[in-house]
C-alpha cells in the first residue's frame, strides 16, 4: 500500500512579522517545528503500515528549511521525503497550495490513502486537504476522529461532524484530514536518526512540471490577494479604571448593577 | 479534467488500447501513455481489469467575461434531516442584505432527505431561489454529491458570491467546491462586505500576525467565504412574493460516491459558550488551576460560563469546547470579562458580538483595552478574592 501524508513546517511562537507591503508573513528568524496536527496524522501512516505494510512517503512545500520536518518524519518511520520548494511557488493561497500538493504527489507516483493534518496552526484554514481531493478527483473526509479499520481497498473512519458522529467507509484512493483524537503521536527515535541520516530528499522545483501548470504556482495561482493589512480596530468608548483591588473590585461591581448583571442595585443606592 | 494511469496498479495488458473509441491510448516501452485526442469519456476507466485508471478533475476558470454581469448571492443551508443549523439564517440574512446592495437575487441551496418543508420555510426569510436537492444520498453529508450538487446550483445561478457555514460540513464542502471553480476562498471572516461592483471584501485576521488583513478575489467567480455561526445575525422573516423552490434533476452521476455511510450517532446537545449570555474568559495570566477555580467561582456567582484563550487548551487546563477566538468559538454574549488576557487579534476575532466587555489586566498596554467597554488594570490575584467575596456577601 502506499500512502503519503502532507506535512508542513510552521512558526513555533505567535510572534510573526508581516511584510506591511504584500500582507505575506515574513518566517525568518523564528523556531519552527512539524504542524502538530501532521504528526497525528503521520502516526496515523505508522499505524497503517504497521498493521498492513506500506511505504510511507512525506511531502511538504516550503522553503529548503523545511527539509527538517522530512527528517523529523523519517525519524517517525516515513520511507521517503519530498520536498516542493521554489520562489515560483512562494506566496500560495491554499488554493495554489492544494494544487501544487497535488501535482507533487502525482510525480510521487501512485497512492492509494493521502493522509492530511485537520488544519494547521498558522494558516489554520483546514482547505488544503480537501483541496488536494477536488484537484486529485478522489473523494475525502474530514475531522477524522478514528480509523476503525483499514484494508488494501479501503478505510472505515468516525468522523466529527460537531453535531452528529459519522461512521463511513471510503474507498482508495481518497484522503483524510485527521484531528488529535486519532491517537498520540510516537517520539522521534534515536535509532531511526542515526539509520537515515544520509538519505536523500527529493527536491521538486518548478521546473519538474510542465508549462501549462505553471500559472497555477504561487502568488500568480492564487486567487485571493490580500489588498491590505490594519492594526485591529479600536474606536469604542472605554473607561480605564485604575487602583487597588478593592477600589477596582467596588467599582466593578456597581457597575454591574447598574448594567442588571447583578442584583442589588437599589441596595447599593439607598 | 485529465486521465490518468497508476502505474504501480498497470499490468500491461493493454485492455485499454483496445476499449478506447478515440485511439487516445498508446504502449510506450513499460508505460501506457495518453494523448491529446482522449475525449475522457471514461470508457478505459470502467474496463480496466486491475483499476488502474482514473479521471483527475480539476476546476474550471469561469471566464472573466462573465464578471461584470453576476450579481447574485447564493448560501449553502446546513441541514441534519431534523433541522436547519442555526448558522443558516445567519447566512441568509447576511447574503440578503449582499444582494440587496447590489440589486442581484439570493439564492439558497438546501440538501437533504424528505425537506420539503424546510425549503419552503427558507422562502419566508427573503430567499429568492431555493436549489432543493432532495434525495436519501442527501440524507447524510458525503462530500461527492454534495460538492456536485453545489456545483450544480452555482453553474445555474451564476452568483457573484457564495458563502458557506464555517462548521465542520462547511469547512469541508466549501474548498472541495473552490478547488472545482478554481476560485478564491477565505475562511472564518469576521466582516463581509460588498463593494458596488460585486466585489466582497472579507476582514480577517492575517495568517499569524497580530493584524487584520483584507482580502479580495478580484478574478475568480464565484467569490467564496466561509462565516461562523454567531457573527452575523439571523435573517428576519419578510414578505417576498414571486420566490421559488426549484428541485434538481438528480442524475446517477451527480449522486455517485465512494463513501459509504456505516452509522450515525447523534451527539446530544452540548450547553455550548456560543449561546452563554455571560462569559468569564481567562487567559494565561492566570497561572494555575487555583486561579482557574477562583475564575469558574466568579462565572458561576454571576451566572455565567468559563471560557479560555488557545494557550490555556495547548497546555491542556481547559477543554477545547471553552476556546473563543479564530480557532475556537465566536461568541455574542451580553457581558464578557476577561481575567488575564492580553486580547490578541486571533482572540478579539471572536468576540465582535459581545455587548459589554470587561477586561482585567495587569498590563496597561495590553491590545485587550482597546477593545473592552471598561478596563481594571490590576493584578487579577488581588480583585479576584475581593470581587468574589462581595458577590457571595
Ligand atoms: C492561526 C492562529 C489562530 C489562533 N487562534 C486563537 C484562538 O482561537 N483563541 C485564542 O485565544 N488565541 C488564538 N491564537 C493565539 C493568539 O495569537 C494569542 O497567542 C493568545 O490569544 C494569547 O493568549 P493569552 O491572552 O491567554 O496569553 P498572553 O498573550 O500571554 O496574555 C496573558 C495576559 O495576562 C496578563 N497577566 C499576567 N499576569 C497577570 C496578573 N497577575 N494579573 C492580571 N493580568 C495578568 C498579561 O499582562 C497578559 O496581558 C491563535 C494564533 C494563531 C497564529
Ligand atoms: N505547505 C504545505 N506542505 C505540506 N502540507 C501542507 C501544506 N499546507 C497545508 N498542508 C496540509 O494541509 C493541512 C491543512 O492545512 P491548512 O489548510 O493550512 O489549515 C495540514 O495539516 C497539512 O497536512
Amino acid at each position: 500500500m502506499q500512502i503519503v501524508v502532507c506535512i508542513k513546517q510552521v512558526p513555533e511562537t505567535k510572534t510573526v512579522a508581516i511584510c506591511p507591503e504584500t500582507g505575506v508573513l515574513i518566517r525568518d528568524g523564528v523556531d519552527s517545528i512539524m504542524n502538530p496536527f501532521d504528526l497525528y496524522a503521520l502516526e496515523t501512516a505508522l499505524r497503517i503500515k504497521e498493521q498492513l505494510g506500506a511505504t510511507i512517503s512525506v511531502i511538504s512545500m516550503g522553503p529548503s528549511q523545511a527539509e527538517t520536518v522530512i527528517r523529523e518524519a523519517y525519524q517517525m518511520g516515513a520511507d521517503r521525503g519530498y520536498l516542493l520548494s521554489d520562489r515560483a511557488f512562494a506566496g500560495a493561497d491554499t488554493l495554489a497550495t492544494s494544487y501544487t500538493l497535488a501535482q507533487g504527489i502525482g510525480k510521487i507516483g501512485s497512492y492509494d490513502l493521502i493522509l492530511c493534518g485537520l488544519q494547521t496552526t498558522d494558516g489554520d484554514t483546514a482547505q488544503v486537504g480537501p483541496g488536494i481531493a477536488e484537484v486529485l478527483g478522489i473523494p475525502h473526509e474530514s475531522n477524522v476522529v478514528e480509523i476503525v479499520e483499514s484494508s488494501l481497498d479501503q478505510v472505515t473512519v468516525v468522523s466529527d461532524l460537531g453535531t452528529e458522529l459519522h461512521t463511513k467507509k471510503v474507498k482508495f484512493p481518497c484522503l483524510l484530514t485527521v484531528t488529535k483524537e486519532v491517537g498520540e503521536p510516537r517520539l522521534l527515535s534515536h535509532r531511526l536518526r542515526m539509520e537515515t541520516k544520509n538519505w536523500p530528499v527529493v527536491t521538486f522545483t518548478s521546473q519538474d512540471f510542465s508549462g501549462e501548470k505553471k500559472k497555477y504556482f504561487g502568488l500568480s495561482g492564487s486567487p485571493t490577494q490580500v489588498e491590505r493589512t490594519f492594526p485591529p480596530e479600536s474606536n469604542r468608548d472605554h473607561e480605564i479604571w485604575k487602583g487597588s483591588g478593592s477600589e477596582l473590585s467596588s467599582r466593578l461591581i456597581k457597575k454591574l448593577q447598574e448594567l442588571r448583571f447583578v442584583g442589588g442595585a437599589h441596595d447599593a443606592q439607598n | 479534467m485529465m486521465l490518468r494511469i497508476n502505474k504501480e496498479r498497470c499490468t500491461l495488458c493493454e485492455a485499454c488500447l483496445s476499449t478506447c473509441p478515440f485511439a487516445a491510448l498508446e504502449r510506450v516501452g513499460d508505460e501506457i501513455v495518453v494523448l491529446d485526442t482522449c475525449r475522457l469519456c471514461g470508457m478505459c476507466v470502467r474496463n480496466c481489469p486491475v483499476e488502474a485508471m482514473f479521471i483527475e478533475k480539476q476546476g474550471e476558470d469561469l471566464t472573466e467575461a462573465s464578471l461584470k454581469e453576476t450579481r447574485n448571492v447564493i448560501v449553502i443551508a446546513e441541514y441534519d434531516n431534523k433541522q436547519l443549523h442555526p448558522v443558516t439564517l445567519e447566512l441568509v440574512g447576511k447574503g440578503r442584505a449582499m444582494a440587496d446592495q447590489i440589486s442581484g437575487e439570493l439564492a439558497c441551496v438546501l440538501m437533504g432527505c424528505d425537506c420539503d418543508k424546510e425549503a419552503t420555510s427558507l422562502l419566508e426569510y427573503g430567499v429568492d431561489v431555493v436549489y432543493l436537492y432532495d434525495h436519501k444520498a442527501f440524507g447524510h453529508f458525503t462530500i461527492e454529491p454534495y460538492t456536485n450538487a453545489v456545483e450544480d446550483a452555482i453553474r445555474d445561478f451564476e452568483p457573484a458570491i457564495a458563502l458557506f457555514a464555517a462548521t465542520p460540513l462547511g469547512r469541508s464542502l466549501a474548498p472541495r467546491v473552490a478547488a472545482r471553480f478554481r476560485t478564491g476562498l477565505t475562511a472564518d471572516c469576521t466582516t463581509l462586505e460588498v463593494r458596488e461592483n460585486g466585489e466582497l471584501v472579507q476582514i480577517r485576521p492575517a495568517f499569524g500576525g497580530d493584524v487584520m488583513a483584507q482580502i479580495i478575489t478580484p478574478k475568480h467567480r464565484p467569490q467564496m467565504a466561509t462565516m461562523r455561526h454567531k457573527i452575523s445575525e439571523p435573517a428576519r422573516p419578510r414578505h417576498n412574493p414571486g420566490s421559488k423552490v426549484v428541485r434538481r434533476e438528480l442524475t446517477d452521476e451527480l449522486l455517485q460516491s465512494g463513501i459509504t455511510v456505516v452509522n450515525v450517532q447523534k451527539r446530544p446537545p452540548e450547553s455550548s459558550i456560543s449561546d452563554a449570555e455571560i462569559i468569564v474568559a481567562c487567559g494565561r495570566g492566570v497561572g494555575n488551576r487555583e486561579t482557574l477555580g477562583l475564575v469558574e467561582e466568579l462565572a458561576r456567582l454571576i451566572g455565567g460560563q468559563v471560557g479560555v484563550t488557545r494557550p490555556l487548551v495547548e497546555t491542556g487546563f481547559a477543554n477545547y469546547r471553552q476556546q473563543i477566538g479564530l480557532s475556537g468559538r465566536a461568541v455574542r454574549p451580553k457581558l464578557l470579562i476577561t481575567v488575564g488576557v492580553s486580547g490578541a487579534v486571533q482572540f478579539t476575532a471572536g468576540i465582535t458580538g459581545a455587548e459589554t466587555i470587561v477586561a482585567i489586566d495587569s498590563n496597561p498596554e495590553a491590545p485587550i483595552f482597546q477593545v473592552c467597554h471598561y478596563g481594571l488594570v490590576g493584578d487579577l490575584n488581588e480583585i479576584l478574592p475581593i470581587l468574589i467575596d462581595s458577590l457571595k456577601g
